[in-house]
C-alpha cells in the first residue's frame, strides 16, 4: 500500500550526497535530485544573495558563475553540478574590498530596489571574462539576460562600461 | 553512451537532460511527462567540434550554444550560424543550452504552457486553444486544425538554410536525417515535434562545406530588441558571381512549426541581379500560401519586408548589428 510513510521512505532513497566548491570553500550536503542549484544555494547553504526572480530563466536574477561561466541557477539541477566551482555574489569581494563592479554600481547609482543587482554583477563578471563585448551596444546586447524593472539599466551599463575600460576591454 | 541509451530505453518516461534550460522549466510547469532524467553530459565524444574530411564541420550535440557560436571555425566559415545562435536567448542560457537541446526545445505557445487550457501538443485530443484564442505569435504557414504553434529556435533557422544533417544514435543503430526532415509539421500529431524515435539521441550535427561566409545575414524581429522569441526571423545566404546571384538560401523562423524554406524562391533568385525588386518577388513566392489567424495577419507583411531587408543586409554583412537587429 502506498502510504505517506512509504512515500517518504521512497523519497529519502532518492537523496544523495552532493559536493561542490562554493566561493572557494568545499561544501557537501545531502540533497534530493530535483532541487535546483538556486534552491540549493539559498535553502541548503543559506547563501541568499542569489535571488529567485521568476524561477523560469526569464529574468537573470539567479545568475551565478559556474566553472568560470555565467549560468542561470534556476534552470540547473544541483546534482548536475557535482564537483563544480560556483561563485555567487557573496564570494566576489576580496579581503574586505568590494569587487570593482560592486564599487562601480554604487558610484553610478546602478540600482534602486537592488533585487536584480547580484545577478547583474555576476553576469557582468562573466561577460567581461568572455571578452566578446567591446562597444556599449555590444555590452547591452550581452547583458540583455538580466532585467531591471526599476529602470536603472542606463546606470547599470554605465557602471559595467567603467569597469570594462579598466579591464582593458575597450 | 550505451549506458545512457540503455537507460533512456527503459521506458518512454525517461528523458535525456543536457543543458536543461527548456526541460527543467517544463518540469516546473508540470508539462513534460518525464518521470526520470538521464544526465547525458558525461558522454565525452558528443562535446567536440571537429572538421570533416569533405570540408564540413561536425558540431557535437553536447557542445553549448555559446561554445559553438564563438568557435573560430564557426565564426570564420559559418558566420550565419554564429549570428543566429547569438540572436537567441541570453548569454547565460547560451552558456548552458546545448546544440542537441536546441533542436529538441519545445514551442513557447502560451497555451502549451498553460495547463488549464486545452492543447493538442500537451494533451493529444484536448483541442487547440490558440486557434480561437490570442494567436498573435502563432504560425502562418504549415498549420493544421489541431495546432498552430511555432518552433522557437533561431539556431535551427540557420541550420535549415545551411542544409545541415542531424546524426542520431539509437537502439537500432546510427542514422542521419537531413535537417529539412528532422522537424515535423503539426498535422494530426502535433504532440510530435520531430522525427526522433523513442530511445534515440542526437549525437552531432554536420555542416556541409558550403558555409556562405561572404554574403549572409540573420535578422530577428521581436517585441523587444533582445532576449525575446522571434515574431519573424530570416536567415539569408548568397553566393554571388559576375552575372548576379549564383546560389540563394532563405529560411524563416517564427512562422511555422519548423524552420520554413521555399526552394522555389531560391531557384527563382538563381541568375538574377541582387536587387530589391527580385528580393520582393522572392518574398512573395515564400509567403504565397500563408494563412493568418485573428491576431497574426501582420506577420505576412512583416515576413515579406524582413526577407527583403535581410537580403539587402546579406549583400553587405558589415552593416549588421549585434543581436541580429535591423541595420540602419
Amino acid at each position: 500500500m502506498h502510504t505517506y510513510e512509504s512515500g517518504l521512505k521512497e523519497e529519502m532513497q532518492h537523496q544523495s550526497e552532493l559536493s561542490m566548491t562554493i566561493n572557494g570553500v568545499p561544501k557537501s550536503r545531502t540533497v534530493k535530485p530535483w532541487v535546483s542549484l538556486l534552491d540549493y544555494l539559498r535553502e541548503y547553504l543559506d547563501l541568499t544573495g542569489t535571488k529567485k526572480g521568476c524561477d523560469h530563466g526569464q529574468c537573470g536574477a539567479c545568475t551565478v558563475i559556474c566553472d568560470g561561466k555565467r549560468i542561470l541557477s534556476c534552470l540547473t539541477l544541483a546534482v548536475m553540478k557535482e564537483g563544480s566551482e560556483i561563485t555567487t555574489i557573496e564570494g566576489i569581494a576580496k579581503d574586505g574590498e568590494l569587487h570593482p563592479l560592486q564599487q562601480a554600481f554604487i558610484d553610478h547609482d546602478a540600482f534602486q530596489c537592488g533585487y536584480c543587482t547580484p545577478g547583474q554583477i555576476c553576469s557582468a563578471i562573466g561577460m567581461i571574462a568572455e571578452g566578446k563585448a567591446k562597444t556599449r551596444s555590444e555590452v547591452k546586447e550581452l547583458m540583455s539576460g538580466n532585467l531591471c524593472r526599476c529602470g536603472a539599466n542606463t546606470n547599470i551599463i554605465d557602471a559595467i562600461m567603467d569597469v570594462q575600460k579598466g579591464a582593458g576591454n575597450e | 553512451m550505451q549506458d545512457a541509451l540503455a537507460k533512456i530505453n527503459i521506458s518512454q518516461k525517461h528523458r535525456a537532460v543536457a543543458g536543461g534550460t527548456n526541460l527543467i522549466d517544463l518540469m516546473k510547469y508540470f508539462i513534460t511527462d518525464a518521470a526520470e532524467l538521464v544526465d547525458v553530459n558525461t558522454i565525452p565524444q558528443h562535446h567536440a567540434i571537429e572538421e570533416l574530411p569533405d570540408g564540413g564541420l561536425r558540431l557535437g550535440a553536447l557542445t553549448t550554444n555559446a561554445e559553438t557560436a564563438y568557435h573560430p571555425l564557426v565564426e570564420s566559415r559559418y558566420p550565419l550560424l554564429s549570428k543566429a545562435i547569438l540572436a537567441g536567448a541570453s548569454a547565460q542560457i547560451r552558456n548552458m543550452a546545448t546544440n542537441g537541446g536546441n533542436l529538441m526545445q519545445r514551442t513557447r505557445c502560451y497555451y502549451f504552457y498553460d495547463v488549464n487550457t486545452p492543447c493538442n501538443k500537451r494533451t493529444p485530443g484536448s483541442g487547440c486553444a490558440a486557434i480561437g484564442g490570442y494567436n498573435r505569435t502563432m504560425a502562418i504557414m504549415g498549420t493544421s486544425e489541431h495546432c498552430i504553434a511555432v518552433f522557437p529556435s533561431d539556431m535551427c533557422v540557420a541550420l535549415a538554410a545551411l542544409n545541415a544533417v542531424v546524426n542520431i544514435e539509437g537502439p537500432d543503430g546510427d542514422r542521419q536525417l537531413p535537417f529539412a526532415d528532422f522537424h515535423r509539421l503539426p498535422g494530426d500529431t502535433p504532440h510530435l515535434d520531430n522525427n526522433l524515435k523513442d530511445g534515440e539521441l542526437i549525437s552531432s550535427i554536420d555542416l556541409p562545406a558550403e558555409g556562405f561566409p561572404q554574403h549572409y545575414s540573420y535578422l530577428k524581429l521581436r517585441d523587444r530588441n533582445s532576449y525575446a522569441f522571434a515574431l519573424v526571423s530570416v536567415a539569408t545566404a548568397f553566393e554571388l558571381c559576375d552575372t548576379g546571384i549564383s546560389k540563394a538560401r532563405i529560411a524563416l523562423g517564427g512562422v511555422a512549426h519548423r524552420p520554413w524554406r521555399v526552394t522555389e524562391a531560391e531557384v527563382f533568385l538563381n541568375g538574377k541581379d541582387p536587387v530589391r525588386v527580385n528580393f520582393e518577388a522572392a518574398a512573395d513566392i515564400i509567403l504565397q500560401g500563408a494563412v493568418p489567424f485573428e491576431h497574426n495577419a501582420f506577420k505576412i507583411e512583416l515576413a515579406k519586408r524582413a526577407i527583403v531587408r535581410n537580403c539587402m543586409m546579406a549583400l553587405d554583412p558589415d552593416t549588421q548589428l549585434p543581436g541580429a537587429q535591423p541595420s540602419h
